[in-house]
């Protein structure tokens, strides 16, 4: 009986953190993998969604999307579009947070700043989108202040031209996303003791020594959770670009969220759009991974 | 006395609960999903349903009403998922996936139990000969004209033939001022730029972009349209940023008389007087081919409305429908959208209190309605693909006809 009593207290023990868990468990499943694994299921499937039968279709899908010129194309544009997004929000974000985190600036000028600065990450991606629509539409303001300087001499279509497209979004993305990374690496800066400043004067060093042996090496950390973050959250960057470009012209900006979602919504290829889905989420995780393995390692 | 009352009570609300409950089994409720209700002025939608079932009694009518997009998303699910609702409001562009995947009834047998006058329809859409919807209000398209820019320009007699298009549309450019002949959205993001403003020149000749019920995108008429538009193009006549522009933008340009001519649809007639009153304008048909006298197809988008192949309320859907496209209530309910109507006998009121929309009635009446794309397969990714092309051909990279024969093999794929 004694017995009988301890091995079910035990097994009460054993079963108790799993019921504490069991909720959040249900939740992740129901919105979380359960989607995932259907979306999985449909990108094997011919007709998926559209067929009440759908047959089986084997790797039929991911073979189309990989002949497919379009998706290699948007594959390229995504990882331009990405990386420079990335290097510019963290080189904008980093510049800003020194300026802000400088003891040189007046403060009152500081406080003005602070609010400028961290305004683009206060509008949704269809405002920035529209914003940026009419500023660089071929009679916006963009290319009235140009011509007025000399610099160009004709009005640049940047959205509607194939060569200045990509680039053009690239830059409404910087422009959107840099207040994250300043803001995340102000609160490191201020972070990081004086001390390690005021050694490195009695030493002598000059300020581009200090940026790149203290602050650059205190905020490493920072810096690659946050690049890593961006670079996920970037590749899936869909509502910018479908209203700035809708992918085009012709394909110059097509990226996989927008080649993905014309599977889905303008061909009705909901089978094939599901394979796309799972190639960004295969490169979507394989990031993931690397960024806990990263974050599990510090 | 409290034991007398409650079994009295009781009876009572038995008898209430039975006579209600009876009453509910005889209703037929009719579910109704559509895009309009937003579209029509409020609550007018529901008085034209809560008419019907004045007129039909025991059948009541649930709208479901949301926003175009989310309408089309929710009919292709609900046709995949077998939980189409009874009677669902169509565009011609969904047709033909619809019906591939049998979530649409053929109304051919429920008009001839009934007895239905085919000959009072403006257009009967049929695949696979079902007939499966029925255009309730047209959306015309004819050309714009900005009257004040055309005298300033010297062009006394509006344009009727391609040629003097051309003419009119290059003595109506001046870049330098931001003024421009023509506009032309091809944003890929909404491609019905090449329905509306592209292969609407082919129809209006009485041309098509079809043969035998296939695409036939090399031959004349369109291979003629890309050089007309090419040439339109290369006399700097068409405003800036067509790759990315957008319907929203080419009304926005012609509203603060940036450009002289557009294609457009008749229902943003009010829209246009309500942004800029002062805007002095004329509609006129399409342009046509020279030397051509025949009937002028006349671009159109629709509101559509079809039946359900899995209700199981078909008769009393059939009902509605008819209810809809009978002369009286269509009037009424295209009068209300600023649209034409879908029973050629229905004569909407804002015909003869409006001269703008009497004129296009005029040009209505003397053309036929046309697009092609209606009962196409994935009519919109076809737009998309024909719109790429045009790109190309318009970025310099490719001549009209390499443009016509790209379109055409992407377009054969999908057949």
């Amino acid at each position: 009986m004694t017995r009988q009593k301890r091995s079910r207290h035990r097994l009460k023990r054993a079963v108790a953190p799993y019921l504490y868990l069991s909720p959040s468990l249900v939740i992740i499943g129901l919105l979380m993998l359960l989607p995932m694994v259907t979306v999985i299921g449909y990108s094997f499937q011919n007709s998926a969604v559209l067929r009440r039968d759908p047959s089986f279709a084997g790797l039929k899908h991911y073979q189309a999307i990989f002949a497919d010129p379009v998706f290699w194309a948007s594959l390229w544009h995504t990882l331009y579009f990405t990386c420079m997004s990335v290097v510019f929000h963290m080189t904008i974000g980093m510049v800003f947070a020194l300026m802000l985190n400088s003891d040189r600036i007046n403060p009152t000028l500081r406080n003005i700043l602070r609010v400028l600065y961290i305004l683009p990450w206060l509008f949704t991606a269809v405002i920035i989108a529209v914003i940026w629509r009419l500023l660089l539409e071929p009679n916006g303001v963009v290319n009235s202040v140009l011509m007025q300087m000399g610099i160009i001499g004709y009005k640049v279509e940047w959205f509607s031209s194939p060569e200045t497209a990509l680039h053009a979004v690239t830059f409404a993305n910087i422009w959107a996303g840099y207040p994250l990374f300043m803001v995340s690496l102000l609160a490191g800066l201020q972070g990081i003791p004086k001390d390690f400043y005021e050694a490195a004067d009695i030493d002598g060093a000059k300020a581009y020594q200090k940026l790149i042996f203290i602050t650059i090496p205190q905020l490493m950390p920072i810096i690659i959770s946050i690049s890593l973050l961006d670079f996920i959250w970037t590749m899936q960057v869909f509502p910018l670009i479908w209203i700035t470009t809708g992918g085009g012209p012709i394909y110059s900006t097509e990226v996989l969220s927008t080649y993905t979602y014309k599977l889905a919504f303008s061909s009705y290829n909901l089978s094939q759009a599901a394979a796309s889905a799972v190639i960004i989420l295969l490169i979507s995780l394989g990031l993931t991974l690397f960024y806990i393995r990263y974050q599990k390692a510090r | 006395m409290t034991f007398r009352i409650k079994p009295a009570m009781l009876k009572m609300a038995a008898a209430a609960w039975l006579l209600g409950a009876t009453s509910a089994m005889a209703d037929t409720t009719l579910e109704f999903t559509q895009w309009w209700e937003p579209e029509l002025p409020a609550g007018s939608l529901r008085k034209i349903m809560d008419d019907f079932e004045a007129a039909n009694p025991g059948i009541k009518v649930t709208l479901v009403s949301g926003p175009y997009a989310t309408t089309r998303d929710q009919i292709s699910v609900g046709a995949a998922t077998g939980t189409l609702s009874d009677v669902v409001g169509l565009d011609g562009a969904w047709v033909n996936n619809l019906n591939a995947q049998g979530a649409l009834a053929d109304m051919n047998p429920m008009m001839d139990a009934s007895g239905f006058d085919k000959a009072q329809v403006a257009d009967i859409i049929k695949v696979d000969g079902k007939a499966v919807m029925f255009p309730v209000a047209s959306f015309v398209y004819p050309v714009f004209v900005n009257l004040d820019l055309a005298a300033q320009a010297g062009v006394t007699k509006l344009p009727s033939t391609r040629a003097e298009f051309l003419e009119a549309a290059k003595k109506m450019t001046h870049a330098d001022k931001n003024q421009y002949g023509w506009v032309l959205p091809l944003s890929l993001q909404t491609p019905s730029g090449v329905q509306n403003d592209m292969m609407s020149w082919v129809w209006a000749s009485g041309q098509s972009m079809m043969a035998d019920g296939k695409p036939a995108l090399e031959g004349k008429p369109v291979v003629d349209m890309l050089t007309f538009v090419k040439s339109l193009n290369d006399a700097g006549t068409i405003s800036p940023g067509i790759a990315t522009k957008t319907e929203q933008e080419k009304v926005e340009e012609f509203v603060n008389d940036r450009v002289g001519m557009m294609i457009d649809s008749l229902a943003h007639v009010n829209l246009i007087r309500k942004r800029n009153p002062k805007l002095n304008f004329d509609l006129i048909p399409v342009p046509v081919v020279e030397n051509y006298s025949g009937k002028r197809g006349l671009p159109y988008a629709s509101w559509g409305i079809g039946i359900s192949a899995g209700s199981k309320h078909q008769e009393e859907a059939w009902k509605l429908v008819q209810y809809l496209m009978s002369e009286k209530v269509n009037a009424k309910l295209v009068s209300l959208a600023n649209a034409f109507p879908g029973n050629v006998n229905a004569k909407p009121d804002f015909v003869t209190s409006d001269k703008a929309f009497g004129k296009a009635f005029e040009i209505f009446k003397t053309g036929y309605l046309a697009n092609e794309f209606t009962g196409l397969p994935v009519a919109e990714d076809l737009m998309t693909q024909f719109d790429v092309q045009a790109q190309k051909m318009l970025a310099g990279e490719q001549s009209p006809e390499q443009a016509a024969g790209n379109a055409q093999k992407g377009w054969m794929a999908k057949f």
